[in-house]
């Protein structure tokens, strides 16, 4: 459709493009990204006609660029703009005629039927129909963005520019605008290069990426390969990290601000931030905590600063529980969005809290333990299942900062610790009489203040996988006893 | 609600603008010819245009004073000052359009500088071209115009090749000020032809006969007829020289037809006329605010707008302290002025509605 063969050039006096060459595939659609003055805006006014390239080619169709006249070209290919001037004040229908220009021949350039059936179609496409009459100088930045679209689709291109098309639009006009460029590529074969200063936005929509550093192409591949978090930082000169997007396979790159130097305050959680009354057990941090846990609210991954076990009946109607926690949050005051709340049948004055600190990483843990309903892993399937309330809750605070592998290693080392507790206690599966490795409604929660030390990994004999290891077994233990004192005194 | 009756008001207005805009030309024209120190009745002129123009068989006997009166002086002297309203009205319009400023006026350029410094020569120098005779000056004015425009164009193309609008514009205030510097130093060193330069200055369309209308006719219709086929480009160009690219339009040309087109209407008013100024700023101005930005529309209206409100003005500087004749540049700006206001923030009050 469109090939870019060593394309040098830009503005007299100094070359903004250098060497170039790429190919787009009919239905492509291509992002070009790439930090300011790197070139983007250049490439597209020499594909658009605007600028001559000093050398090298553009291909159009397998004809050059230059042998196109303005009017044939503009029957091949459109250009949404990033802003339109507006020095007099036309209605929306008048524009978007306007972009019937070149399909009009003959000096009465009269107005046909199928002239005005594409426009009526391109308004309605983009949803301006109904304000075909008011004038463009009094809509919204959003709209006008769409009447100047609408204004390029009728002229019926097989090639659409888009200057960074979401730039003036909403969340919600954004996702539509790429949805419906989407949706033509794949549809009518309409082939989009867009211009994105929003990486994330490229990397979810595009087929392939560009990536333009200083004049010179980067990288033009799959976003995934361009979007590397080494590449982007190296390019744009900035810290950026990359993690997946949470449901749909593709990348996003998350910028990381500044740290502040309130946020530099070593604040450790200890037993200070804990306080516990016969209904819940809170710990409150002086800041969010990466959180990887199990809890009732507040589970899964996120940043969390508060952390609630309450107590709860034997009796307790597990129908709807996670509302029924979030609205006994919200009256005990505290925020459920910032909160990870868990629930237990045992008593909390059992509960059994440690700090232990090694080589500039401290853990506190906090575990309260109950084994009336204890589970043997391996006999597993000879329980029914039956939702209660969790009997073994277990909290681990590090004052460290973790990696992912690490949050995971953590939870397998104390998961470990607890079932040695289990095996040196002889608690028993009362079903099958062997010995329990656990309870069947356990909850775990792992907190990183995510500053000082850093710690790649949590195994057993690493240093935080040993301090883990000894504040859970030790809590543990502490825990079961005061539960069994309590049980047979 | 308001607003949008407004504005419904305002597109039904446009098929009935041609119409309106034609009516007053004729209420000028006729206006024009009948009112003077001889009382011209419409009826009479009526007759005459039948017979003596049209020529159609006699409508019955017209006094011989009126016959003169109207054939060789009023109608010509109407003519002239409708086809130099409509010039200068049509070249605003298209120039207004173009540079993308409803504040540009057909002077911008400096090609009535040129004008102005070929026919000021003359005057100054007493020079009379052999063959050419009494229309030596107009004829240097034109030559002068043309010239100016191709030295504008010549420099702005020098500074920038693409020539973008913000050069050209540059390029003639450069053009307009070294030229008026140069009318300022002959009105300086000038002894007794000074009243006449003044008064050529300030414009006038009296006593110039058929013989101008001669001259000015062919410039007319070519200026007009390359700015009228330019309407639809225009529209885009308003959009900004690269939305227009993008849209089809082969805007370095266009550019080029419109610019030329847009100073020889100039540079042959101010060549008959003198530099009549607000006629070319306001009369666009006012037929966008009444019909549109659609230049389709607008240039055609503008060249009836433009020719009634010129001929009205010279209508009232030859009659309001007759028998001395004001320069109808004078008039132009005096009446134009205040209107141009009222209409202006009737239209604001009406857009807050």
């Amino acid at each position: 459709m469109l090939s870019v063969q060593s394309v040098t050039g830009g503005y007299p006096g100094h070359d903004v493009l250098n060497d170039i060459s790429f190919d787009v595939e009919r239905g492509e659609l291509l992002g070009i990204v790439g930090p300011n003055g790197s070139g983007k805006t250049t490439i597209f006014k020499m594909i658009s006609g605007i600028l001559k390239a000093k050398s090298g080619s553009i291909l159009l169709k397998e004809k050059p660029i230059a042998s196109y006249s303005a009017k044939q070209l503009a029957r091949v290919l459109a250009v949404l703009p990033q802003h339109a001037e507006q020095a007099f004040p036309y209605t929306v229908k008048e524009t978007v005629s306007l972009g019937r220009y070149a399909h009009q021949s003959g000096w009465f350039q009269s107005w046909s039927e199928h002239d005005e059936e594409v426009v009526q179609r391109t308004m309605a496409q983009t949803g301006i129909s109904t304000f075909q009459d008011h004038y463009v100088n009094e809509l919204s930045g959003g709209e006008r963005q769409r009447v100047f679209l609408a204004q390029a689709l009728a002229q019926e291109p097989e090639i659409l520019l888009l200057d960074e098309p979401t730039n003036h639009l909403d969340l919600s006009y954004q996702k539509e605008l790429l949805d419906l460029l989407k949706k033509w590529t794949r549809e009518q074969g309409l082939t989009v290069i867009s211009i994105f200063h929003d990486l994330n936005l490229a990397g979810l929509y595009c087929d392939r990426l560009l990536l333009l550093e200083n004049g010179r192409i980067n990288l033009h591949h799959k976003p995934n390969d361009v979007l590397n978090e080494a590449r982007i930082q190296s390019v744009y000169r900035t810290k950026i990290e990359k993690h997946p997007h949470p449901t749909v396979p593709k990348p996003q790159m998350l910028l990381l601000p500044e740290k502040q130097a309130e946020d530099e305050s070593d604040l450790l959680i200890t037993e200070k931030c804990l306080t516990h009354a016969e209904e819940m057990i809170t710990l409150k941090a002086p800041f969010p905590l990466r959180t990887m846990s199990s809890g009732v609210v507040g589970s899964g991954t996120g940043w969390y600063s508060t952390f609630v076990n309450r107590h709860v009946d034997k009796t307790y109607d597990c129908f709807d529980h996670k509302g029924e926690m979030t609205r006994f949050l919200e009256d005990h005051g505290i925020d459920p969005t910032e909160t990870v709340g868990m629930m237990t049948a045992v008593r909390l004055e059992d509960v059994a809290f440690r700090f232990i600190e090694d080589e500039g990483v401290s853990v506190f843990v906090v575990v309260t333990a109950g084994v009336g309903n204890a589970v043997d892993a391996s006999k597993s399937r000879e329980h029914v299942y039956e939702p209660l309330p969790g009997t073994i809750n277990t909290w681990i605070f590090v004052n460290g900062t973790l990696t992912d592998e690490a949050f995971i290693q953590s939870i397998m080392t104390a998961t470990e610790a607890k079932v040695k507790v289990l095996h040196d206690q002889q608690v028993k599966d009362a079903v099958t009489g062997t010995i329990a490795t656990g309870t069947s409604t356990d909850s775990i929660l792992i907190a990183a203040t995510q500053r000082g030390e850093h710690q790649a990994y949590a195994g057993t004999i690493t240093t935080l996988g040993k301090l883990i290891s000894e504040g859970i077994y030790a809590c543990t233990t502490e825990a079961l006893e005061k539960y069994r004192e309590r049980r047979f005194r | 609600m308001q607003k949008r009756f407004t504005r419904m008001f305002l597109l039904n207005k446009r098929f009935i603008a041609y119409p309106i805009a034609t009516a007053l030309l004729i209420v000028a024209m006729l206006l024009g010819i009948s009112i003077g120190t001889v009382s011209v009745p419409v009826l009479s002129i009526l007759k005459l245009i039948g017979t003596e123009v049209l020529h159609l068989p006699s409508l019955g006997k017209t006094d011989p004073m009126f016959t003169t009166i109207v054939m060789d002086i009023r109608l010509p002297r109407v003519i002239l000052a409708g086809l130099v309203g409509a010039s200068l009205a049509i070249a605003g319009a298209a120039f207004q359009g173009l540079l993308r400023n409803p504040l540009a006026d057909p002077y911008v350029l400096g090609v009535s500088s040129g004008a102005s410094v070929g026919a000021v020569l003359v005057l100054f120098l007493n020079l009379s071209i052999p063959f050419v005779g009494m229309f030596t000056l107009p004829v240097m004015s034109i030559a002068a115009s043309i010239l100016t425009i191709f030295l504008v164009l010549f420099f702005a193309r020098q500074i920038e090749r693409s020539m973008r609008v913000e050069t050209i514009i540059l390029t003639g205030i450069v053009f307009s000020s070294f030229l008026g510097s140069l009318l300022s130093l002959m009105i300086a060193l000038t002894g007794e032809e000074l009243r006449q330069i003044i008064g050529w200055l300030l414009g006038s369309v009296s006593m110039r006969g058929w013989e101008y209308i001669g001259i000015m006719l062919p410039f007319f219709i070519i200026g007009s007829g390359i700015l009228l086929f330019s309407t639809k480009e225009l529209n885009a160009m308003s959009f900004g020289e690269e939305r227009a690219q993008h849209i089809g339009v082969n805007v370095a040309k266009r550019k080029l037809w419109i610019l030329i087109g847009g100073s020889i209407l100039t540079g042959a008013a101010v060549a008959v006329s003198g530099t009549i100024g607000f006629v070319g700023l306001v009369i666009p101005h006012l037929t966008r605010l009444l019909w549109g930005p659609d230049h389709r529309h607008l240039l055609p209206l503008s060249i009836l707008l433009g020719a009634a409100f010129l001929i009205v003005a010279d209508l009232i500087s030859r009659t309001i302290i007759s028998p001395t004749e004001l320069p109808i540049g004078v008039i132009t700006s005096l009446i134009g002025a205040p209107v141009f206001a009222i209409i202006l923030i009737r239209r604001r009050k009406e857009s807050r509605g």
